[in-house]
């Protein structure tokens, strides 16, 4: 994906946000999300656009709407001569306490992610995955849980999740996340007492909740933990050969995108006849919706890698 | 059901010994009986259940679920029980049957039903819980626990030693309502008749000729052959005769000539042969009877199987395992005098003075009868389960030796992955090179640098993680024994090839031909 002059960025994922372009319009939190990551000059000039807000760009009126995908994320419509199309890129319809809910935006044209577009992918709810978690807490006190979790929003959602379960001990968190937790606390997502595992021995975790960047789980980072039960927060912990093979101990099927149901329950509701699929697996969307009579096609896009989860 | 499904993604997911241990024992403590001996039976996969095949599974999914839709789900999950217990729509979840009623509705309901059952099952069930059910009813359940780990946790669960568990084990029966009982403080340890039950096995360790010697002393041991069949172990009283593996399975029904002769009371320890008068015939005879469910009257006659006895572990009902080695012989001796068995024959000692003389008797055994090797028995050896070290020894005759070229190379796993440590070598037919064996590398780290970077440099074809070299390279390859094997191309079979050394020096056109191999094939074609 090269820079380019005018970037409309939806969020802060390092798939969707790159550095370099000369003018970035996002919402507000998405700006600071990734000047906090790629530094304040990371493009020449920003533009914020609140959620909702039209803004015409030639015979273009552009507008952002929220994704459900983590704090800041926005979908964009475009309207030109009253034909509607909306862009998701990532998004979740179910509830997430720490960013605005989806909003189905009509419109003709829906170009949809598809990261989960298998019917296998139907993720539970998110609050039975964190009970999982506290159950296996109690019958194994003596193990630290060592969570791993993407660092932008799959990281705070789930420390708020585990605060709406009612626990209310420090959680540990890996440096990598400590920015973008700093960042949610600031705008009012409250995760409690947050605190640095550095300086603390071993016998300090037994029992004790640590969360970081899932490439940590692995690395010299983790053995500092007394015999660590790893657990994984992700759409992709449904399959259980996956969870085996990355050494999960616990997988935690919590996803910031749509599973297979939100995909397509979405695609009908936002009344669109013309459907792109792209980010993931297209095919078998685009199958789902010409199996019941919309216009569908695959939309491979350039650049795609690093999927977060 | 739901507890069940949780142990199962438990016992999946930790690759630790330990912790598979300790999650099977906290399952024992807080699930009733009989699903805690059900559950424990399907995970070692005693329980024989009723199966159903998976393509009911696979029928009544597609009766919900897009075909195409399911298909790209198939082949991106990869396991059908998974991909079915994730694709079925999302239901209201509601109270599942326990496993004892689970396995009563499979065995209850009408063939014509199942589909039924199995749709209203799915319907109640989380996606973790339905794939416990789906492998349980398509008998596919693997969850990595061996019959050992199980009988582990149990002695863990009741704190008592897995000597106990074991020495029970095979007089229990499903769902194992004495043994939970006994282990849960209730009762006593199950009574069981030890004519009756398979009891575990001594085995014994190969001798380092160089290093064991110099330390044993003669007069200490006493030397058998090692006969070339399968250990077996034969339990019989007046109202059971049976006879079982070395493992514990239960081969009486393939060897009825032999069971239907056995009298009187008994445990003994020994080798089943075949052979007309107790004449042991080569291996492959033998092969012919093994693993067949029905018997064939021919094979009765030309193969009559019997068995040389070197140990006796009960005389009726009496323990003799805790005796010296040299008094059970004089008992199993004894014993032998006073039944008159037409398919039992004692396992003859042989007489040495030295290592020197015995390694005479060995090598001349080997080459005039065929002879595997010979048995050596600490005199004051007690019957001690398992493999402990220092008792028994077995040594056997020296490996064979071929010299044979590199034909292919494959990486390894786990710490060797990055090296192409995995050979398949073959020997001249004519002008082409054919496969006779495959082994891994068993040298040093600098050895398989060098190798690996042979490999590299003379790679002629590559196939995915294998790659065809020149066939250059000599290896000189170790085996015990060389087979007919219909299944090869070369039609030679080794068994236990390993590589020896790499000969550097040796151009390939010296290498061994098949013609050459004929010299070391034992025994006819089984197939
Ligand atoms: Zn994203
Ligand atoms: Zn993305």
């Amino acid at each position: 994906m090269k820079p380019s002059r005018l970037a409309i960025i939806t969020h802060g994922h390092a798939d969707h946000a790159r550095p370099g372009h000369d003018h970035v319009i996002a919402t507000p939190d998405t700006i600071e999300i990734i000047k906090r990551r790629y530094g304040e000059n990371c493009a020449k000039t920003f533009e914020a656009l609140e959620y909702g807000v039209e803004k015409k760009i030639k015979d273009v009126t552009i507008s952002l709407h929220p994704a459900g995908h983590v704090l800041g994320s926005a979908q964009v419509l475009l309207q030109y001569q009253g034909y509607r199309a909306v862009m998701t890129g990532d998004y979740k319809a179910r509830p997430d306490s720490t960013c605005a809910p989806f909003e189905v935006v009509p419109c003709d044209l829906f170009v949809t992610e598809a990261t989960f577009g298998l019917p296998v992918f139907q993720h539970p709810d998110s609050a039975d995955e964190i009970k999982k978690l506290l159950k296996a807490r109690e019958e194994q006190p003596e193990r630290a849980f060592l969570i791993g979790a993407y660092a932008l929003g799959k990281a705070q959602r789930v420390i708020k999740l585990i605060r709406e379960e009612g626990y209310d001990r420090p959680i540990y968190i890996h440096g990598a996340l400590k920015k973008l937790c700093e960042f949610y606390q600031e705008r009012g997502i409250n995760l409690g007492e947050l605190r640095s595992p550095t300086g603390l021995k071993k016998d300090d975790f037994h029992g004790e909740i640590v969360v970081g960047p899932p490439s940590a789980l692995k690395d010299q980072w983790s053995r500092r933990f007394p015999d660590p039960v790893v657990a994984y927060a992700s759409g992709w912990m449904t399959i259980k050969q996956r969870a085996r093979q990355s050494g999960v101990e616990l997988p935690l099927v919590i996803s910031d995108h749509a599973d297979w149901n939100e995909l397509t329950e979405t695609i009908k509701a936002t009344g669109a006849s013309k459907i792109w699929v792209t980010h993931g697996r297209e095919d078998a969307l685009v199958h789902y919706c010409r199996s019941i009579g919309l216009e569908a096609e695959p939309l491979y896009l350039q650049g795609r890698d690093d999927e977060e989860d | 059901m739901k507890a069940f499904a949780e142990l199962l993604e438990q016992l999946i997911l930790t690759s630790s010994r330990n912790k598979k241990v300790d999650y099977l024992a906290q399952y024992f403590a807080k699930t009733p009986d009989p699903d805690r001996g059900l559950a424990l039976a399907a995970i070692t996969r005693d329980l024989s259940l009723r199966h159903v095949k998976s393509s009911l599974v696979k029928q009544n999914v597609l009766e919900r679920v897009d075909p195409k839709l399911f298909a790209l789900s198939y082949d991106y999950v990869g396991d059908l029980g998974e991909t079915v217990a994730l694709i079925w729509p999302e239901t209201v979840s509601g109270e599942l049957p326990s496993v004892k009623d689970f396995i009563a509705f499979l065995e209850d309901t009408p063939k014509a039903e199942l589909p039924a059952l199995f749709s209203d099952l799915m319907d109640l069930a989380t996606p973790n819980e339905r794939w416990a059910m789906i492998k349980m009813i398509t008998g596919g359940l693997r969850v990595g626990v061996s019959a050992r780990l199980a009988k582990t946790a149990l002695a863990k669960y009741g704190n008592v030693e897995l000597q106990e568990i074991e020495e029970i084990w095979h007089g229990l029966t499903i769902p194992y309502l004495k043994l939970f009982a006994w282990l849960d403080g209730k009762t006593d340890k199950p009574q069981i008749k030890h004519t009756e039950t398979f009891h575990p096995l001594m085995l014994s360790n190969p001798v380092d000729e160089i290093k064991d010697f110099e330390k044993l002393s003669e007069a200490d041991f006493a030397a058998e052959w090692k006969w070339d069949g399968i250990r077996v172990q034969l339990v019989f009283n007046e109202d059971t005769q049976r006879m079982f593996s070395r493992t514990g399975d239960d081969i009486s029904h393939t060897f009825p000539d032999l069971t239907e002769s056995l009298n009187g009371a008994a445990v003994l320890d020994g080798e089943l042969l075949v052979g007309k008068d107790m004449e042991p015939l080569p291996f492959n005879n033998l092969q012919q009877r093994l693993n067949r469910k029905t018997i064939v009257k021919k094979h009765l006659k030309d193969y009559p199987a019997f068995v040389r006895v070197y140990d006796i572990l009960f005389d009726g009902e009496e323990d003799l395992r805790t005796l010296p080695w040299q008094e059970r012989r004089a008992r199993l001796e004894s014993w032998m005098e006073s039944h008159d068995n037409k398919r039992l024959s004692l396992s003859e000692l042989i007489p040495f003075k030295s290592w020197e003389e015995l390694k005479k008797i060995r090598e001349k055994g080997a080459e005039e009868q065929g002879h595997e090797g010979i048995m050596l028995k600490r005199k004051t050896s007690v019957y001690e389960p398992g493999r402990p070290k220092g008792p028994w020894y077995k040594w056997k005759r020296d490996a064979r030796l071929v010299d044979a070229v590199l034909m292919y190379a494959q990486r390894g796993h786990g710490k060797r992955s990055s090296f192409y440590s995995d050979y398949t070598f073959g020997v001249w037919k004519g002008n082409e090179i054919v496969p006779i064996g495959k082994a891994y590398f068993g040298f040093t780290d600098q050895e398989l640098k060098q190798l690996d970077k042979w490999v590299r440099a003379n790679t002629i074809q590559r196939f995915g993680p294998v790659r065809e070299v020149k066939k250059e390279l000599v290896f000189e390859v170790a085996f015990d024994s060389a087979h007919v094997s219909p299944r090869h191309k070369s039609g030679i079979a080794l068994r236990f090839p390993r590589i020896n050394r790499i000969r550097w020096d040796k151009p390939a056109q010296e290498a061994e031909t098949l013609d050459g191999m004929q010299f070391f094939v034992e025994g006819q074609s089984d197939s």
